[in-house]
């Protein structure tokens, strides 16, 4: 079980390496650099030094030196906990981003949590009421939750929330205990404001689990040993708990390596929309403006969370799964 | 084993028959033994009948998927003639009328049938907000005027014509679904605007089949570290967050790039982190396929592992992968829609339901001018209809089973 561990930990690591060399490439790609926006707007100002300031800025920036050269300086920074200045205003990242990661941090779990549940206990009442009234209704919310975008969702639930109740569901705090110090006033602000991009977020990944939980489960009870089980006089429930639904909560566990991306992504243009004081919007204006350090710092970051997610998830599976944790393998 | 079916022969000893009791009955015809092997019309149609005519069945017995793809073809049949669908060009501004709301289509003016009409719009200016407000003036009926000759176009961008479905009364306007800050009829441009999140889909599947099939056919047929290798790669892309590196290189498309090559640079990105999962279906259906006798026999038939492939393995697994396609189609549309929706996506004049999005997602102007979000409407639908045709695609996809 350890070498199983220290494998994993240890394949991590040139996974996020060739990942934040390939975004940072990739960000770095179209013609241009951070300072150039900025400098047209000095020109258009009429500025006379303009071009000499943007000299400055690229040295400030270190532009001037070659890609890996700066590739290099930002990864062995990170070691560090310094992710080079953010081009925009001039400022370290790792000021610009800490209180973002965490609220992120708290979504995306929060989001994970609540569709295990929900989709739990959705899915085994689905597949044990086949064909009534619960089980077609779970479906057709299903459906809705897989074809409907989230960011559609989330405009429609902004629009619905405005106009009908007068809310203003953007952000995720209400604005007194922005910048302000931890406290439990904060934390129920917070958690208020969640529920909504929660739920957004979380509507096709609960969708998805409802689905093959179902299905599972669905097959998992017309086995013999079910029937078997029944006829020797088994309480339902029991039953049920007892072997067929721990065949069936295999797969979601091992489906959490699909779900995280998606969540990451949905939390990414969900709070786009919202505008959310999450990674988002502030990894979509980096990429906007080329700001090589904030975006890759931004994508990094993602990879990490998804990478340990991984590991996670592989980790519960070997525990669970005792083909898994002996080394036989698998095709899935 | 005769085949005549002539009338039971009436013989002498025929007991007559009781009330209330079936007669007793013997058939005097030699008893056939193979009776039960015998097929009827039906049977014989069914088993003499190919792979795909078995799908094709299959397929009609699913009622949503059918009705799915009825709709879906007509979708993509008005992108043929969107220029007839739609009463105005995608471009044309109506500065008088910016921000007007949707017209409503009524039947009767004063008790009176008219055929379908509007009202005309009277616009006046709210005295604190300064704002346009546009009510409809019961005074002005305009009958709407079908297959009639309106605002000139160009037919896919040659010939010159002015022929349209339905066209404002002359001198009148006929906004549906009202019209956006320049003044544009919102329901032409999501009818212009099928033509690119429609076929954005078609033409991203299909780079991304073709990516599949090379890859995972490398992959699977010749395993080893090639396998390895693109085992390696897919599980790195699988794994990613799609939308953050989607961002990431439409941002790295140079914003000197005319439109139209954003638009192919688009489908290229979508396509290239899409392939890994039919990539990985065509793999593992390989692997375990060649291990086939048919295969190996044709192995030692000498025959070359391109043909194997593709006239042996791939027939076997094909209509799997199609169902499969089709299933990954609308997460297509749904990424052009999302990227072109935050702005890094397609750029104007380049119009795709996406882009038409990319003007609501300032809640204030959605909350006076709701009419900004119907594009919403024809992406929700569009993604149903796909998910209801490859849900049923791939129940018939095995016709054997």
């Amino acid at each position: 079980m350890l070498k199983f561990i220290v494998r994993r930990v240890l394949l991590m690591i040139p996974t996020l390496f060739i990942i934040s060399a390939l975004v940072y490439f990739i960000i770095d790609l179209p013609p241009g650099d951070c300072v150039t926006s900025q400098i047209d707007e000095l020109l258009a100002r009429g500025d006379a030094d303009a071009h000499q300031r943007a000299e400055e800025l690229r040295d400030l920036y270190g532009l001037n030196q070659p890609l890996w050269q700066r590739y290099f300086d930002w990864v062995g920074g990170i070691f560090r906990w310094d992710f080079g200045l953010s081009c925009q205003d001039t400022v370290p990242v790792a000021d610009l981003i800490g209180e973002r990661m965490a609220l992120t941090l708290i979504m995306e779990s929060t989001t994970i949590a609540f569709i295990w549940i929900v989709s739990f206990v959705i899915g085994v009442y689905a597949a044990t009421h086949q064909y009534r009234m619960g089980d077609y209704v779970a479906s057709f919310i299903g459906f809705v939750g897989l074809s409907v975008p989230n960011f559609l969702l989330a405009l429609v639930l902004l629009y619905v929330g405005k106009v009908y109740f007068g809310l203003s569901i953007g952000g995720l705090m209400d604005p007194e205990y922005i910048d302000k110090p931890f406290s439990w006033g904060k934390f129920v602000s917070v958690a208020e404001h969640l529920i909504i991009p929660v739920i957004v977020i979380g509507m096709s990944g609960t969708a998805g689990m409802i689905r093959r939980l179902r299905a599972n489960l669905l097959d998992e009870l017309q086995k013999q040993y079910v029937v078997t089980g029944r006829a020797k006089g088994l309480p339902p429930l029991r039953l049920l708990i007892k072997y067929p639904l721990r065949h069936a909560i295999n797969p979601f566990v091992a489906d959490i390596g699909g779900l995280l991306p998606d969540v990451i992504s949905g939390s990414v243009i969900v709070s786009v929309v919202l505008s959310l004081p999450t990674t988002g919007p502030m990894l979509l204006g980096a990429l906007k403006t080329q700001d090589v350090n904030l975006a890759a710092t931004f994508l990094l970051f993602v990879a990490v969370l998804t990478v340990i997610g991984m590991l996670i998830s592989d980790l519960a599976l070997a525990a669970l799964d005792p083909r898994i944790r002996f080394g036989a393998t698998s095709e899935k | 084993m005769t085949d005549q079916t002539s009338a039971p022969p009436s013989g002498p000893r025929k007991p007559a028959p009781q009330p209330g009791r079936t007669p007793h009955f013997v058939n005097r015809e030699p008893w056939d033994p193979y009776v039960a092997e015998r097929l009827t019309a039906d049977q014989e149609k069914y088993y003499m009948a190919g792979q795909w005519k078995l799908m094709w069945w299959r397929f009609r017995r699913h009622r949503p998927a059918v009705v799915s793809m009825i709709f879906l073809a007509l979708m993509y049949f008005s992108t043929a003639i969107s220029e007839w669908i739609a009463p105005y060009d995608l471009h044309s501004r109506h500065s008088a009328y910016i921000f007007a709301p949707p017209q409503e289509v009524h039947l009767f003016h004063e008790g009176k049938f008219l055929g379908p009409f509007v009202y005309g719009l009277k616009t006046e200016r709210d005295p604190e907000t300064l704002q346009r407000v546009y009510t409809p003036d019961p005074a002005k009926p305009m009958p709407l005027r079908f297959f009639c000759s309106g605002a000139a176009y160009e037919f896919w961008g040659m010939i010159d014509a002015t022929f349209h479905f339905v066209c404002p009364a002359e001198g009148g306007q006929f906004f549906w679904l009202g019209t956006d800050r320049l003044g544009r009829d919102l329901f032409s441009r999501i009818v212009y605007a099928a033509r690119i999140s429609l076929t954005i889909g078609i033409i991203g599947i299909t780079l991304s089949f073709a990516l599949a099939l090379i890859l995972g056919g490398l992959a699977g047929y010749y395993g080893g570290w090639v396998d390895n290798v693109v085992q390696r790669i897919t599980e790195i892309i699988k794994s990613f967050p799609h939308l953050p590196l989607w961002l990431a290189l439409s941002a790295a498309l140079p914003v000197t790039w005319s439109p139209l090559v954003i638009y192919f640079g688009i489908t290229i990105i979508l396509a290239l982190l899409d392939w890994p999962g039919l990539g990985r279906a065509v793999r593992s259906k390989l692997l375990s396929l060649r291990e086939e006798d048919y295969a190996a026999a044709a192995q030692m038939m000498g025959a070359k592992p391109g043909r194997i492939i593709g006239r042996h393995l791939l027939p076997g697994f094909m209509s799997h992968l199609i169902a499969s396609a089709t299933l990954s189609i609308p997460s297509m549309i749904l990424a052009e829609t999302a990227l072109s929706f935050l702005g890094l996506g397609l750029r104007p004049p380049i119009t795709s339901w996406g882009v038409l999005l990319n003007e609501a997602t300032d809640i204030n102007v959605v909350a006076v001018n709701w009419w900004l979000m119907l594009p919403v409407v024809p992406v929700i639908l569009v993604i149903l209809a796909y998910q209801f045709m490859g849900d049923g695609m791939r129940d018939a996809a095995d016709p054997y089973a």
